[in-house]
């Protein structure tokens, strides 16, 4: 139980997916600009990335592995998270249009997200059994959320702000999550 | 001949795909923290833009349209495993200085961007060549954040002293936060001197999403819809 919640604090906190490891930068600053579209977004990465953690995990432990197959790991992957989100989105399509409203632009966008590959890639590199890549999975979204959720509460209070024009629109935005990599580094010191 | 060199001045300069069109923006900020961990990821890269342009356009009239991404994400993958065995094979130090960001090639925006924006639609050696003049923009723009984080926060460029050692390097610049920062700069400078990123606003909808990718799958959704 205690390694599992380390694996929770280390993935979501200490080595922040997007501040410390840079995956899914790109929807990270694409998608900042507004705070509903960024909540959205964590929730579906949340969604997404447990789902594959879990899928990988298995299909990594009961397949590749014991057929030796442990090279073809990037393709494999790659094609199980885009398949896993199309099953997704057409299950949620047709039992949960609601859900799937608030979600589903989303979506398509998350199969291209590194941080979904870099996880499931992580996953096996640890060495981490079904449910510490589970939870690992979790972690780490949950890192994505908090990071994307509070640049977009930074960016619409700097939209008030009177910039220097050469900073204007993505310089301030990479100091903004400069600066919020700095603030993360300090949980470093969280390492047991 | 010359529309050849044109791919290549088009790669480099006119579409630079991270300062001009900022795509690729993770394995930039990631590998940047050494001059030479840039030139290695640059070089990977364009290996396997080089094969991946080639061999989406040699297959260009196979592929049927409607499964022409999963069927590019085949072919990248492949190449990236391939690219991966080798450089671990031969090149055991700059492996393991990449570690993670080699197997990602795959997701990489520009590689997917290209077989999509230029392969699919162009004969096989000219789009080999885009494929090289992309990878240099991109091996090149790797270089410079990475020399500039190298300088600034450790004193060296391509592992030679270039500051007197009496100057204490800022080692913020080679930790995370010194990567979005070199961008930042980097950006603000080219701003500054006029040099105009393509990248409209940072993004109104999610479907402006930027990657090539994303703004794909936005299309087919938006076109499922009219259907």
């Amino acid at each position: 139980m205690k390694s599992l919640i380390l694996i929770m604090i280390g993935s979501a906190l200490i080595n922040n997916v997007v501040l410390n490891q840079f995956l899914g930068i790109c929807s990270f600053l694409g998608v900042s600009k507004q705070m509903k579209a960024s909540a959205s977004l964590g929730a579906a990465v949340i969604f997404v990335l447990t789902l594959a953690s879990a899928a990988t995990s298995l299909i990594y432990d009961h397949l590749l592995s014991p057929l030796d197959l442990d090279f073809m790991k990037t393709i494999v992957f790659i094609l199980v998270i885009a398949a896993l989100v199309q099953i997704v989105e057409m299950f949620l399509k047709k039992k949960s249009p609601a859900v799937y409203r608030a979600l589903g632009i989303y979506l398509p966008l998350i199969t291209t997200n590194c941080a979904v590959l870099g996880v499931a890639l992580t996953n096996v590199q640890d060495g981490y059994n079904f449910v510490e890549s589970v939870v690992s999975g979790f972690g780490t979204a949950i890192g994505y959320t908090l990071a994307i959720v509070l640049l977009a509460s930074i960016r619409s209070r700097i939209n008030e702000d009177d910039i220097p024009a050469p900073l204007r629109g993505a310089p301030i935005v990479l100091i903004t999550a400069a600066l919020m990599s700095l603030a993360f580094m300090g949980f470093s010191g969280l390492s047991f | 001949m010359k529309k050849y060199l044109e791919r290549i001045w088009n790669g480099i300069v006119t579409e630079n795909p991270t300062l001009i069109l900022m795509l690729g923006m993770c394995p930039t900020l990631a590998v940047s923290t050494r001059a030479m961990n840039g030139v290695g990821m640059g070089l990977s890269t364009t290996a396997v833009l080089i094969l991946s342009n080639l061999v989406i356009s040699l297959l260009r009239r196979v592929i049927p349209n409607e499964v022409r991404l999963p069927a590019y994400i085949v072919v990248v993958a492949s190449l990236v495993t391939v690219t991966e065995l080798t450089m671990q094979a031969y090149l055991p130090e700059l492996f393991a200085a990449l570690g993670l960001y080699i197997p990602l090639i795959v997701v990489n925006c520009i590689i997917l961007g290209r077989a999509e924006a230029y392969a699919s639609k162009n004969p096989p050696l000219l789009s080999a060549f885009d494929g090289l003049g992309i990878g240099l923009g991109f091996t090149l723009a790797l270089a410079l954040a990475g020399a500039l984080r190298e300088l600034l926060g450790n004193g060296t460029v391509f592992g030679a002293q270039v500051l007197p050692e009496s100057i204490e390097p800022i080692g913020i610049f080679v930790q995370p936060p010194g990567a979005f920062l070199i961008i930042a700069l980097i950006i603000a400078v080219m701003n500054a001197i006029g040099i105009k990123t393509r990248q409209r606003k940072l993004v109104e909808s999610p479907c402006d999403g930027r990657c090539g990718l994303c703004s794909q799958a936005c299309e087919q959704k938006g076109g499922a819809k009219d259907e």
